[in-house]
């Protein structure tokens, strides 16, 4: 197996490090650099809304084409989403959000499966 | 004093970050899985997820390098997947900026979505925080994640075997990350902000080298904060 790698031994390793390197500084970045200087305010003003933009940015195209059904709409999928979300909004409690995503997609899935 | 406060942070983070383990033991295994097929012996497998804990990027940079694309290309394709991590830093610094050197190093390789997530969003409910308990705090998140992380990405590796797909465990990472942002939307700028990133993100979906999504990232973030001004400023006229 090691032998006949389909990957170079020496590319995979270059990779690995630089790419654990360059990971580590875009995540080191600003809180190695900058510290406790004081950012200006217009940036703190729109770091405010990088989780709220990113991580729905992340999730959209997962649920409008999700890549377990190759990219097809899924109406289960979509209705988990709704659902976490709606609950969530609502009772602010994560773990109930989680809990009625996962029943509703579930449930959806048995029942139109 | 101190020592409990720190102590009650971190089993606060392990807690608030516990769903993520549904999320964590599947992409793991599926990691180690893959890249066992690709031919990577448990070493090198184990290396790429200790050295990079990177879900995300390690299967750009496994699947381009099997596609023997250059190697200049295969780490370029790979950060850039991993660029909002720099966004998520600048977030964080305002919050455990003034850490100790070791600490923020610390903290800066265990910043992943999860832990950034759980993280900011505590910070933010709970402004009052010392420094010292938002890094107990933040490592406490990561405790169930990036050790998952490790053992399941060997687990994946020695058996070989992935979760079945009928489980839909593809599905856990939207779950997890909506349950977690959905109390976050506290004011009208944090929807605006939400909405504005979703429909970039889908417009820009063929965007290569997942540069929609940090595009997508910045210009919600650019909609969040002028829809703050716009609130500032009708309140202040009024």
């Amino acid at each position: 197996m090691i032998e006949d790698s389909l990957i170079d031994t020496g590319t995979l390793w270059t990779v690995i490090i630089l790419l654990g390197l360059g990971s580590f500084a875009l995540r080191f970045v600003f809180t190695g650099f900058v510290g406790d200087r004081a950012m200006p305010d217009w940036l703190l003003r729109h770091l405010r809304y990088t989780a709220v933009a990113i991580l729905p940015a992340l999730v959209a195209p997962q649920v409008v084409w999700p890549v377990a059904t190759d990219g097809v709409f899924d109406v289960p999928r979509a209705a988990a989403a709704a659902m976490t979300l709606g609950v969530g909004l609502v009772t602010k409690n994560v773990l109930m959000a989680v809990v009625s995503g996962a029943v509703t997609l579930y449930g959806l899935l048995y029942l139109l499966g | 004093m101190t020592a409990t406060t720190r102590k009650t942070a971190y089993r606060q983070g392990i807690v608030d970050a516990a769903p993520f383990i549904l999320v964590i033991i599947p992409f793991a295994s599926l990691f180690g899985v893959l890249a066992t097929e690709a031919g990577l012996n448990v070493v090198e497998t184990m290396a790429f997820s200790v050295v990079v804990i990177a879900g995300a990027a390690q299967f750009t940079a496994l699947q381009l390098m099997q596609e023997n694309v250059p190697t200049a290309i295969v780490l370029i394709s790979a950060l850039a997947v991993n660029l909002r991590m720099a966004m998520y830093s600048a977030a964080l610094t305002p919050y455990i900026g003034a850490a100790p050197l070791w600490q923020r190093a610390l903290c800066a390789y265990v910043t992943v979505d999860q832990s950034y997530v759980v993280g900011v969003s505590k910070f933010e409910r709970d402004p009052e925080m010392s420094v010292a308990a938002r890094v107990a705090y933040f490592l406490g998140a990561v405790t169930p994640i990036v050790p998952l992380w490790y053992g399941f990405t060997l687990v994946g590796a020695l058996l070989g075997t992935q979760i079945p797909d009928s489980w839909a465990l593809d599905f856990a990472i939207p779950i997890t990350f909506l349950a977690m942002i959905a109390p976050m939307f506290r004011t009208m700028a944090h929807v605006v902000a939400a909405l504005v990133a979703v429909v970039a993100a889908l417009l820009t979906a063929g965007v290569p080298y997942s540069l929609g999504l940090v595009i997508s990232g910045v210009i919600g973030m650019i909609a969040g904060a002028q829809t703050e001004l716009w609130l500032e400023r009708r309140a202040a006229r009024a």
